[in-house]
């Protein structure tokens, strides 16, 4: 089961090949199984997975199944879900029990999945690497020792693992792409505001996205379908048609004119990687694209940009973790200021504390407009340098990181060493561009990511383009053999 | 040394809307704590903010009301602190795009002069919720029910002179609020409150002096006195040869003292910027001019109306147009009596001082505006006397019917029939001939006498006019 | 640009954030460095640029003045370290 397509298994379900009750229980099977040697689950919820799944069979039996009935998935444990414990992947909330549900959680309930448990992130959504989550380290499907990617590794180590057919996840400088990258599946981030963020714990507000993960375009094309659209509770989502994502995926690419950004091409990308994207675009030249070199001229300052402004509204968006209402309280305050100090300063990472302090440095008199006020009008060259480019192209293609997944410890010392792996991902965040990451390559046993990146509310083009490489190459296909034996009977 | 005064409000309006200002909680004053307080009041993790209407419509109302230009696009930002009736951490306001620019309004000066009060900005923010300091097992409670209601917050220029100046701009935002029914102006429950920024210089002196913060006075009356009493704290320290400190204080009436709030451990920086879970707010023409359209006749038009149309002074017109419902009251009276001089003097006088003794709003008056001009009508037609008229408005005050029915029912009726009137002096006269005589030699004072004898022996019903010309017909001989 | 132990001292007091002095060390090291690198948004000239402070053009949706919630504060008040009589309770805040 754990190898075939979310419409493979929707047409089981329907024809009662296996109930959902079974299939849910079958990847419950599997996380008991795996998830020790992954730690890529914080919260496993297998009894209401179950509840809902028997919900989903009387709907499947009833004849009144959607394309997702039944099928169950994962959360990055940054989306709040009602009656079950919403970490953020930090000790601040380890105690914190959502009493709502995010939107999205919302949506896909409406679409009959049975939630399987909420996946381990970078605390609060801060890192890349999956190192900074209060519940550990997450590991690499494919090896052990190196890390999935962040901040949502768990979510893309969960379905790389196939111990969810698909999750949840969300990026705010390249959290689904990157990470989807380093564990050789397919990921999604769509346009700022296409996904409600209510019920998505923030880190950066103006940069923070939802988005699925799942082995194939077509599986991501359909979740994707489900969990966008307008929400009024959440003023920065997009008042924009959600076309049906799935629909288009078979359009032919003849014509297609893809622009290969000439900075994504220098210096500091290594050069397996390189050969592989480059052999990817050729892929996409056979199919009738027409390959142009661009340029995103500001591509370097975006780091520096973005590391001003996440920060800054970072800063203010974890102000309410404040140990009054939820969350971590410190022992025996002995006043209010103790009482905030330690409460957040026990609670909280190092990198989140960084980040904090980054952006409360950044926003204090004297220093806004060096800082905050410099990187949002870098952030607007930015974004116009896209807009430029898509005057010419179709869409930007490029590499997802610089390397394949590094090893687990190999740059905690080096925030900034850590920061500049970001490159490639971080400029769409500040645009609020869609983009998205499809495995092509393998180096040394490693998945390389292909970055699309379209214009915006462009993903059913990105998605289709994304499909028809996944109908000539298997990458998407590769599992890890270690994750590869299937249940006895199957 | 002569020392001048710079005072500038800054006033929080508590706008009545139904719903909190970025939530579906109620505001409604009194309920249970932390009842009215739901995931977003509660800051909750992933919660976002959306924006009630009616409170960007209350505050284009206002702006319509101080003549200042509804801006086209403002923008919401964060002012970050850490307080624990501050649940986001943050207050989200307005820095540097409020809701409403520049304005002004006039006040009535002492002396009978006009000044003009300028208004710097009117913006909008939620406000916070309440600490409970009694003591809670050593402990301080929160009660989130107030955090997210809409504020206003109207900034004025430091062009107040004294604190009858302060006192003055005040009532007039009061009751143009009021008004403008964008705020119920209850000081009590906390839906108005001022804060007050007092400096003093020497006379001449262009620069502002050190300016203290005098935080949340809630009476006019409080307002004047703590600015009095800051006022003279100041001079007092640089008449001593010290310096005033920038700080925040607090007025104690008890003590009858302006006091420094805790000093903060660290200087305030609250690090504004916009808050990215917000998107400018963009005002069209049309959604202003549906506005204009629904204002109501605003208290300095009504003034105006007043002085030109019943011929009131510039001081009547100015308190009757203090409030929105007392303006209604006075304009119907004046109206349906038609008497708008003597419909002023009874609102301001007996009404007010009933109101006032009962402690009554004038929407509570047991005194309708129509049954107030029924009576007036029967002064103006000389069926009772002004005198007999208190009786009578102290009858309808108590519930005992219209003006009509008592004078009816009580035989109040003015007397002017002469004859039933000659005969009464006829008899006065004759049974007092000293005092005849002493008027007859001169001595015209001695009427006075006459009159009182037979407005007594009418019961008070005689026509005083009547009584005056008869009886000097008569002493004459 | 280098930050003093002073200056992130300062900062954590305006973040509330207790730190060890191991800690403010190295933060002051990160933090340097992490402003080294947005010193380099110095290299352009961004006089007379309109700031983003949002991905897209759009503006601000208004909703209806209606009142949506109902009292959940038992619900809420369960995940609160403490509460009495209805009410949050903190450290006592002296005034
Ligand atoms: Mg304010
Ligand atoms: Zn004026």
């Amino acid at each position: 089961m754990h190898t075939k397509s979310l419409s493979e298994l929707a047409a089981d379900l329907k024809s009662g090949a296996y109930s959902s009750v079974e299939l849910t229980q079958y990847f419950l099977d599997r996380i008991n199984r795996y998830n020790t040697a992954l730690n890529a689950f914080i919260t496993v919820t297998d009894e209401s997975a179950l509840s809902r799944a028997k919900a989903a069979d009387e709907q499947i039996a009833a004849g009144s199944a959607g394309a997702l009935t039944g099928i169950p998935l994962a959360y990055k444990d940054i989306f709040c879900t009602d009656g079950v414990r919403t970490s953020a992947g930090s000790k601040m909330l380890d105690n914190f029990i959502a009493p709502y549900n995010a939107t999205v959680v919302e949506k896909l309930n409406q679409a009959g999945m049975p939630m399987l448990g909420k996946t381990n992130m970078d605390e609060f959504a801060m890192g890349s690497s999956n190192e900074n989550s209060y519940y550990g380290v997450v590991k690499n499907p494919w090896d052990l020792a190196r890390i999935p990617g962040g901040s949502s590794g768990g979510s893309a180590a969960t379905v790389a693992a196939r111990l969810s057919p698909v999750a949840t996840g969300t990026d705010t400088g390249g959290s689904i792409r990157q990470p989807a990258a380093m564990t050789g599946i397919t990921g999604i981030k769509p346009t700022y505001g296409r996904v409600s963020r209510f019920g998505m714990i923030a880190y950066a507000s103006s940069l923070d996205q939802g988005g699925v993960f799942g082995t194939s375009a077509e599986d991501c094309a359909l979740v994707l379908t489900a969990m966008s659209g307008f929400d009024e509770k959440d003023s920065t989502s997009a008042e924009h048609a959600v076309p049906d994502f799935s629909a288009s995926l078979k359009d032919s690419l003849a014509g297609l004119k893809i622009g290969l950004p000439k900075e994504y091409f220098e210096e500091g990308l290594d050069a397996q990687v390189e050969k592989s994207i480059q052999e990817a675009i050729e892929a996409y030249r056979k199919m009738g694209a027409e390959i142009i070199e661009i340029s995103l001229p500001n591509t370097p300052l975006a780091i520096p940009a973005y590391y001003v402004v996440a920060p800054a509204e970072c800063s203010s968006n974890l102000s309410r973790l404040d140990g009054v209402r939820y969350g971590y309280r410190c022992e025996n305050a002995k006043d209010l200021t103790d009482h905030y100090m330690r409460s957040r300063g026990e609670a909280f990472g190092v990198e989140v504390k960084r980040r904090i302090m980054v952006g409360t440095y950044a926003l204090s008199a004297g220093y806004y407009d060096a800082y905050y006020l410099k990187a949002q009008q870098i952030r607007r060259l930015i974004s116009e340098d896209f807009q430029k480019a898509f005057e010419t192209v179709d869409v930007i293609m490029g590499p997802v990181a610089p390397n394949t997944a590094f090893k687990i410890g190999e740059k905690s010392d080096d925030p900034v060493g850590m920061y500049l792996s970001d490159i490639y991902t971080i400029s769409v965040n500040l645009a609020g561009l869609p983009a998205m990451s499809l495995p092509v390559a393998s180096v040394n046993n490693l998945p390389v990511g292909l970055q699309i990146i379209g214009n915006y509310f462009d993903e059913a083009k990105m998605l289709n383009i994304a499909h028809q490489y996944q109908q000539v190459s298997d990458h998407h296909q590769q599992i890890p053999t270690a994750f590869d034996v299937t249940r006895g009977g199957e | 040394m002569e020392w001048e005064t710079v005072i500038g409000l800054e006033i929080h309006a508590q706008l009545m809307t139904q719903s909190k200002i970025f939530s579906g909680s109620s505001i409604a004053y009194g309920a249970e704590p932390n009842t009215q307080a739901n995931v977003v009041d509660l800051a909750l993790p992933g919660v976002l903010p959306v924006l009630n209407v009616e409170a960007v419509r209350m505050a284009v109302k206002f702006g319509l009301g101080i003549n200042a230009p509804v801006s086209q696009r403002s923008v919401f930002a964060r002012k970050n602190y850490f307080y624990p009736d501050l649940p986001q951490g943050y207050q989200i306001s307005q820095f540097d795009l409020p809701i409403v620019e520049k304005g002004h309004i006039d006040i009535l000066l002492d002396d009978g002069g006009v000044k003009c009060i300028g208004i710097t900005r009117a913006h909008l923010e939620q406000d916070a919720g309440k600490s409970l300091h009694e003591d809670f097992a050593g402990m301080t409670g929160i009660d989130l029910n107030r955090a997210g209601t809409p504020l206003l917050e109207i900034v004025s220029e430091p062009d107040m002179s004294n604190a009858k100046e302060a006192v003055a701009y005040m009532k007039k935002i009061h009751a143009l609020v009021q008004y403008l029914e964008i705020c119920d102006g209850n000081l009590q429950e906390g839906s108005f409150r001022c804060d007050a920024n007092v400096s003093v210089r020497p006379k001449g002196q262009k620069e502002l002096g050190t300016r203290a913060e005098l935080k949340n006075i809630n009476s006019f009356r409080f307002v004047e006195r703590a600015i009095n009493i800051e006022v003279q704290r100041q001079i007092d320290i640089i008449e001593e040869g010290g310096t005033v400190v920038q700080e925040t204080r607090l007025f104690d009436p008890d003590k009858d003292e302006t006091r420094s709030m805790r000093s903060k451990e660290e200087a305030n920086d609250y690090r504004y910027f916009p808050d990215p879970d917000l998107l400018p707010v963009r005002i069209s023409d049309d959604f202003i001019e549906a506005i204009r359209a629904t204002l109501p006749e605003l208290p300095e038009a009504k003034k105006q109306r007043f002085i030109t149309r019943y011929g009131l002074s510039d001081y009547d017109a100015e308190v009757l147009t203090s409030h929105r419902a007392l303006s209604d009251y006075y304009d119907q009276v004046a109206r349906e009596s038609n008497q708008a001089k003597l419909a002023a003097n009874w609102v301001m006088g007996n009404l007010s001082g009933a109101l006032n003794k009962a402690n009554l709003e004038i929407k509570a008056s047991p005194i309708s505006a129509k049954q107030l001009a029924d009576m007036i009508k029967r002064i103006a037609d000389n069926t009772i006397s002004g005198k007999i008229a208190k009786d009578v408005f102290e009858a309808i005050w108590q519930g005992e019917g219209d003006a009509d029915g008592i004078i009816e029912k009580k035989g109040l009726k003015q007397i002017t029939d002469t004859g039933a009137i000659e005969g009464m002096i006829d008899e006065i006269i004759a049974n007092n001939p000293q005092q005849v005589e002493m008027f007859r030699s001169g001595k015209e004072k001695i009427l006075g006498f006459f009159v009182g004898q037979v407005m007594k022996a009418s019961r008070g019903k005689a026509n005083p006019a009547q009584v005056n010309q008869l009886l000097r017909e008569k002493l004459k001989g | 640009m280098s930050l003093t132990i002073e200056e992130v001292k300062k900062i954590a007091l305006l973040a509330r954030l207790a730190l060890n002095d191991d800690e403010v060390q190295a933060y002051s090291e990160s933090l340097s460095d992490i402003f080294d690198l947005a010193a380099q948004m110095n290299a352009v000239d961004t006089t007379g640029i309109e700031p983003m402070a949002h991905p897209q053009d759009i503006s601000q949706r208004l909703r209806e003045d209606i009142v949506t919630a109902s009292d959940e504060r038992e619900k809420f008040q369960s995940l609160a370290p403490a509460t009495e009589a209805g009410l949050y309770l903190i450290p006592r805040v002296i005034e």
